[in-house]
């Protein structure tokens, strides 16, 4: 076991990396995913329309789809960006969709009243969605959303695999590949240094839906 | 009616899968460049007296490296390392047909060693001090050098120092490899290098001009350029040495020495020239290899 302690710098670096990757993306498909579920609820049709293909397109392709598209597609057509840019712009646009439709759920939760009764007293729409529908929606939502979020940061292993390098899993490849390391021993190294992204994020989500909690 | 047809294509979707297992048997009967010694013998007790009596050795090697350990289309690996595993076998009575071969990727070949799952591994393995606290080298059997690779219409790179120079370049190579490891120390920060799990990947990303250059052993960049069609060049001469051994049970000296002096026997009869000529050395500018030196067994 002493391959973790030998090489805590490696885990240190590759754990801060992680969560920068985790904390850009979270915020990241957290607004995107709320514009796509605000399309998807909107009066105007061809918006609904764009919401929901966006939404059934990438929810239906794999991470590793989306990812190859945009980092081994884009350049072909002449765009170049970091291999960063580009893993935390897939892994945005693939779990946005997941975001939406949680956040949907919650907005599906509102009753119906509640934006009838905003609209009889001449909120626009935008205000509706400002004011009275969304704050509702996100305090339902945050169960369903934050499991999301917590399989984003589990996801977020697979940009190691393309270009993104120094992030837990690429120090995992680095260790066993070169050094000749145990496998068995860094990968539960980096097993631990997951959880300790997700149980504090697990606990995070706890204390915010209890506070959170709309009581009916 | 439609289930029906949804589980056939399943079916045949499961067949597709297990049909590409891992290790192979070897099915050709060409021995290569080794010719079968069936009247050596051994002391009793060592690993070379076991694998003679069974008849049958297993060894670990790459499946997906040019020239040295590449799977053929029916599955048997190919190459260099492939050969001097023939070569070994044949030391001790042992044809190729009666080879288990099993492909070991980087990561695992010190596993694999160690639990006794194969007898010996070649696959490109660059003997280093991290390694040898686990397991045993016998060799080198070949010594590359790294280098680097670019664009053919590129003029700013002349060698590894230039990294230094430019922190805007990016340089590319396989994760967890040595190559990976040794470029680190000429680069002005650590974002200039991008890693990919395979060479292809690596190729791919300098042609669309993600990356500037790919850095890795001069053999497998040869291979790479002879395969670009003019896109790619290599640049400066090899910056490092990177001794290949063969990787067995740690402390096993009568083996290694065995080992040692078989491929000392094959570098004088020839063959191990004809295991580079039939394999590496048929990409354009390969220089065939003298057999190095061999480090003392411990």
């Amino acid at each position: 076991m002493n391959v973790i302690t030998d090489n805590l710098d490696l885990f240190f670096q590759g754990f801060a990396k992680t969560l920068g990757i985790c904390i850009i993306c979270m915020i990241g498909s957290l607004i995107l995913g709320t514009l796509v579920a605000a399309c998807r609820i909107s009066p105007v049709a061809p918006l609904r329309g764009v919401g929901s293909l966006y939404v059934n397109f990438v929810r239906n392709c794999p991470l590793t789809v989306v990812l190859f598209f945009i980092a081994f597609g884009l350049p072909e057509i002449g765009i170049n960006q970091s291999y960063y840019v580009f893993g935390c712009t897939a892994l945005i646009i693939y779990t946005a969709a997941f975001v939406c439709e949680a956040l949907r759920s919650g907005i599906n939760a509102i009753p119906t009243g509640q934006a009838e009764a905003a609209r009889a007293i001449g909120l626009t729409f935008g205000q509706n969605l400002r004011e009275v529908v969304l704050p509702q929606a996100f305090r339902t939502a945050i169960p369903p959303v934050g499991s999301v979020i917590i399989a984003m940061f589990k996801n977020s292993a697979i940009l190691g695999a393309f270009g993104v390098g120094g992030d837990l899993l690429g120090n995992a490849i680095l260790l066993t590949s070169s050094r000749g390391q145990d496998p068995t021993a860094v990968y539960l190294g980096i097993g631990f240094f997951f959880l300790m992204i997700t149980i504090p994020a697990g606990l995070l989500l706890q204390f915010l839906e209890r506070k959170a909690a709309i009581l009916r | 009616m439609r289930t029906a047809r949804i589980a056939a294509v399943v079916a045949a979707g499961v067949l597709a899968l297990t049909a590409c297992g891992g290790g192979s048997d070897s099915d050709d009967g060409d021995t290569g460049a080794a010719a079968v010694n069936s009247d050596a013998t051994f002391e009793a007790g060592t690993t070379m007296e076991t694998l003679q009596k069974a008849g049958k050795i297993t060894i670990g090697t790459k499946f997906d490296q040019p020239g040295f350990g590449e799977e053929n289309l029916s599955g048997i690996p190919e190459g260099f390392d492939v050969e001097i595993g023939k070569i070994l076998a044949a030391g001790m009575g042992i044809s190729a047909d009666n080879i288990k071969w099993v492909e070991t990727p980087s990561a695992v070949r010190e596993n694999v060693i160690e639990d006794g799952d194969v007898d010996l591994v070649a696959a490109t393995y660059t003997i280093n001090d991290e390694r040898k606290e686990r397991i045993s080298f016998a060799g080198p059997y070949y010594v590359a050098g790294q280098q680097i690779m670019v664009r053919n219409d590129d003029s700013t790179i002349t060698g590894p120092d230039s990294f230094k120079e430019n922190a805007d370049l990016k340089v590319c190579s396989v994760a967890g490899s040595t190559p990976a490891d040794n470029i680190g120390e000429y680069l002005a920060n650590k974002s200039q290098l991008v890693t990919f799990d395979l060479y292809s990947k690596c190729a791919d990303a300098l042609r669309t001009k993600q990356v500037d250059a790919v850095t890795t052993d001069n053999v497998i960049l040869l291979g790479l350029v002879g395969d670009s069609d003019g896109a790619f060049k290599m640049v400066g001469d090899t910056f490092t040495e990177e001794p290949y051994g063969i990787g067995l049970k740690k402390g096993d000296t009568a083996f290694c020495e065995y080992i040692v002096d078989t491929l000392k026997k094959a570098s004088e009869d020839g063959s191990y020239e004809k295991a580079w000529t039939e394999t590496a050395g048929k990409v354009e500018g390969a220089q065939t290899p003298t057999l190095p030196t061999a480090d003392a067994c411990a």
